[in-house]
């Protein structure tokens, strides 16, 4: 047993009593600190009824499993007064190191600007600890970088005290300086060495109280913003790497086709700039084709284009919207008997790209014995492991680098770029510099399922008796990190069994927020094993967006069928409070139920997950002046033209990060609704640029400039002692409130997502072969 | 193998390569600048966005052969010095507004930001949300509404 002893005393009580947690003191040449959250509570309901996720959710589950190795995550003081933390996460933009650096500041007494975080390579030891997923990073991490935070302040004070033979509870810690009453003080960089454990032992560590944080719950600008705004930022493809040549793969016309043979590799290998050309077959882990290695990516887009390749196809082949539909209405799972009126409808959703701007990229040095691989990875550890078995090595032989990503919303939980590079790397036995062209992004890369959403709600006079919901999808992937832990914390599930994964996660997210009598909602899926046919991830808020519209479009059409206004019907049948008060907070703020123009009107959206609830009122412009709107190789349709978004997170950590991450969510839910899908023809997606897939632009994000009122985020007050999650937490609510405003503004019910998946296409597709289109040559002519 | 020379941030360089070699490339791969991103390759999603002679191009679509010895090229690395400044008031009122988010798209989002605003005080007008509404550049993180309102403001301290 290690010893105990009581923590830092430092600040009084006033009768107020704190929580008091385990913290260790690591064995080290300076102060390094850890926390045990082993015998953490583990969550419990505080609402009795009769959905999964009041009593226990996606997001209670991966900080319970994080939490296991919660003491192998430190935080180290330096001899020069600054800390250290390498983020087991990832940084995708959704602001996770700013977040991280506040807590840490906060609970250390130092500024945050002497808060330095890294990202941590992949730590096999840490076992469900590093991954980057369900919005669940600052639920899991807000007690273990406390507690870690708080042993190391702690210690600090202790170690003062008695350098300056000064009782404890006299001491001042501020802007990493210990100081007396009689005015001596000593910094944190000066105490480190003395402060380290010369073993490792259990100590008791004291939280700051709420009231006493000075950063957390304070709108703090990303750490990072600097670097961005001067270019300096490194992204994986920015890096140096000794010998990494610009390398890129030509890919197949279908999805997963794999490459055959080329039949002109001489005469490819002899172009300029080429130093190498493989054949990599495509595999479950390695999307392949035929990889060119060149000095430049331009000379890699010259050779990709002249190869000429042999290929055979693969499952998707031939396959097309209409068919990948009626197998999924043949999935579909029955309803439960009913009695009463029903309403009964069934949406579709098409496919949509689940890509960030940075397409996908990684460098790899795959040596004898060796590989060291850089990549924006969501799910490091089992990347690393599966990497090693890949290549032959054993797991101490790889390095696996978290490098900053250029965006995710889900899609580097996949580690498709760096496998890639590494076979291609192992293939070529150079170190590779691998980067995925936009258009294989679009056609080759992981998508959102296309799914369907069948919702039938029983009612009877002003009574909800039943609501049934199937929702049938293509099989969402959620191999790689997600299911290992799904498969290791729920117990019953198989490693691999892969309709498992997706139910559980299904059932651990989906919820119906109101009172309406036997509630039931399915999920079934087609095309097993996930990546046989359709390559998918868990695209930012994985099922909720699809889940959501089709459940508040339907809440609409029976608050319709009985008479009542949209608002005031979902106010006297949301079964919650904090759902009511986001609920009242955003109908305020948007005036609801204010005159609105013909084609024009109001639409709203309620979501709940992540421990917080949302409410989303959304204004649509559908008059032909503003559809008709013509933007050059660009869509315009409807425009929305107000969004009210009342988010409770229950402890907003960074208002100004989450802010923006319900801004990134709310253009999310418009592109979803309006404009943003792919089409499948014939094996292939035929969208191949951010000019086919209408991803929101300018011209469809709402304008702020006034007179207009553009954006509207509202955070509630803090009324809870623990964060909840944010970084996909603006979809869902903002994709329903676009949908139900539509509906209400043309009086007609959309069915089928996006809205104008249905109509002509706005673009000729690019050709599959060659598979990427040249870069053009007339940039001059357009600058201004 | 030819040599094509251009001024690079105020500074003359030289790079021998095959003259269809898109800018994109001789900027990132052949002289390590990076600031200016891939994002297509297609002059659609602008993410490589830097000037030339003061106006916003995409590099990605422009053959270094027709990139002239005396063309100025600016990518976001050489923004400030062009107005002598630590940072260029666009770069400020991104800070300010916290527009980011990854961030890989913001160095093009400015350099378009700041042609834009030059472009239509050029043209004796105000900026409108028509202006705006003209910038094709993608953010895939949605930092839309905050890179509204930075180029307002912005627009007004310029």
């Amino acid at each position: 047993m290690p010893d105990v002893e009581v923590g830092d005393e430092r600040t009084g009580t006033n009768g107020i009593s704190r929580r008091r947690f385990l913290g260790y003191l690591i064995a080290a040449p300076t102060l390094v600190a850890a926390a045990d959250l082993q015998g953490a509570p583990p969550a419990s309901a505080s609402v009795a009824t009769v959905q999964p996720v009041d009593v226990y959710d996606l997001t209670d589950l991966l900080t319970d499993a994080a939490n296991l190795t919660a003491s192998l995550i430190t935080v180290t003081i330096n001899p020069d007064g600054t800390a250290s933390f390498a983020l087991p996460r990832a940084e995708v933009g959704q602001g996770i190191t700013t977040a991280v650096a506040m807590v840490l500041a906060d609970e250390l007494e130092l500024p945050i600007e002497k808060v330095d975080i890294a990202l941590s390579d992949a730590r096999p030891e840490l076992a469900f600890n590093q991954l980057t997923g369900g919005s669940n990073s600052m639920h899991a991490l807000y007690d273990q970088l406390r507690v870690a935070a708080a042993t190391a302040r702690g210690q600090l004070a202790r170690t003062a005290a008695k350098q300056l033979e000064t009782p404890l509870r006299t001491l001042r810690l501020k802007d990493g300086v210990v100081s007396a009453p009689d005015g001596r003080s000593l910094s944190y960089g000066s105490l480190t060495r003395a402060a380290a454990a010369p073993r490792t032992r259990a100590v008791l560590a004291q939280l700051k109280p709420a009231a006493q944080q000075r950063l957390v719950g304070t709108p703090q600008p990303r750490i990072d913003a600097m670097q961005i705004v001067t270019g300096t930022k490194r992204f994986a493809m920015d890096l140096d790497v000794p010998g990494a040549l610009p390398t890129m793969v030509c890919r197949p016309p279908t999805i997963n086709g794999t490459a055959l043979a080329v039949l002109n590799e001489a005469q490819v290998r002899a172009m300029d700039g080429v130093t190498d050309v493989a054949i990599i077959p495509h595999t479950q882990l390695v999307p392949g084709g035929v990889a060119v290695r060149a000095a430049t990516f331009g000379q890699c887009i010259d050779a990709i284009r002249a190869l000429q390749v042999q290929w055979a196809p693969g499952a998707a082949a031939g396959k097309a919207d209409a068919d990948v539909l009626q197998d999924l209405i043949d999935a579909e799972l029955a309803m439960t008997p009913t009695v009463g009126r029903t309403l009964d409808e069934r949406f579709t959703f098409s496919f949509r790209p689940g890509d960030p701007l940075e397409t996908n990229c990684a460098v790899a040095d795959v040596r004898p014995g060796t590989a060291e691989i850089w990549s924006a990875l969501k799910s490091p550890i089992s990347f690393q492991e599966t990497v090693a078995q890949m290549l032959g090595l054993p797991l101490s032989g790889v390095q696996a680098h978290v490098t900053q990503g250029g965006g995710s919303f889900g899609r580097h939980l996949f580690a498709d770029a760096a496998f890639e590079a590494a076979a291609i790397s192992k293939a070529m036995g150079r170190p590779v510099k691998l980067m995925w062209h936009r258009t294989d992004n679009f056609r080759q890369g992981r998508v959102h399922p296309m799914c369907t959403s069948r919702v039938r709600i029983a009612y009877l006079g002003n009574t909800v008796l039943a609501f049934d919901q199937r929702h049938t999808s293509v099989a969402t992937d959620f191999t790689h990190g997600l299911g290992e832990i799904l498969s290791a914390t729920l117990g019953n599930l198989p490693e691999g069994d892969f309709l498992g994964y997706s139910q559980s996660i299904f059932t651990l997210t989906a919820n119906v927020p109101y009172n309406f009598g036997l509630v039931t909602q399915l999920l079934n899926e087609v095309y097993h094993p996930p990546g046989s046919v359709f390559n998918t991830s868990s695209v930012r808020n994985i099922y909720s967006p699809e889940v959501t519209v089709a459940k508040e479009l339907m809440v609409d059409q029976v608050a319709k069928a009985m008479g009542r206004d949209p608002y005031r019907f979902r106010r006297s049948f949301v079964r919650d409070s904090r759902m009511l008060a986001v609920l009242d907070t955003a109908a305020r703020a948007a005036s609801w139920g204010k005159a609105m123009a013909p084609l024009t009107a109001q639409g709203i959206g309620l979501h709940h997950e992540y421990k917080g609830y949302a409410a989303c009122v959304a204004e649509i412009d559908c008059t032909p002046q503003t559809v008709n709107r013509v933007v050059e190789n660009g869509y315009t349709g409807p425009r929305v033209t107000k969004v009210t978004y009342a988010v409770d997170v229950g402890l907003p950590i960074n208002p100004l990060g989450l802010e923006a991450q319900m801004i990134g969510g709310i253009m999310d839910g418009i592109a979803q609704a309006l404009t943003y899908g792919l089409h499948l023809r014939e094996g292939y997606f035929l969208e191949g640029s951010w000019d086919n897939a209408y991803y929101t632009r300018q011209w469809n994000c709402p304008p702020n400039a006034p007179p207009a009122e553009g954006i509207q985020v509202i955070i509630m007050p803090p009324n809870q002692s623990e964060p909840g999650g944010a970084g996909e937490f603006g979809v869902a609510a903002s994709m329903a409130a676009v949908a139900s405003a539509y509906a209400r503004a043309t009086g007609t019910v959309p069915t089928s997502f996006p809205i104008n998946h249905h109509q002509r296409l706005g673009f000729t597709a690019l050709p599959t072969v060659p598979p990427i289109p040249q870069s053009p040559t007339d940039g001059l002519q357009e600058a201004f | 193998m030819p040599t094509y020379t251009f001024i690079l941030n105020g500074a003359q360089v030289s790079v021998d390569c095959a003259g269809e070699v898109r800018l994109l490339w001789v900027l990132r791969d052949l002289l390590g600048v990076h600031g200016p991103k891939y994002g297509c390759g297609l002059d659609v999603c602008k993410a490589c966005t830097c000037h030339i002679n003061g106006k916003a191009f995409s590099p990605c679509s422009v053959p270094v052969s027709d990139v002239q010895p005396t063309d100025q090229i600016t990518t976001i690395e050489g923004l400030p010095a062009t107005v002598g400044q630590p940072l260029h008031p666009m770069q400020q009122a991104w800070l300010k507004y916290d527009v980011a988010q990854c961030g890989y798209c913001q160095p093009g989002q400015i350099m378009a930001a700041v042609a834009l605003v030059k472009q239509v005080r050029a043209e004796g007008r105000q900026l409108t949300d028509a202006d705006i509404d003209s910038l094709r550049n993608v953010c895939r993180c949605g930092t839309y509404p905050r890179i509204r309102e930075a180029i307002v403001e912005a627009a007004a301290t310029m």
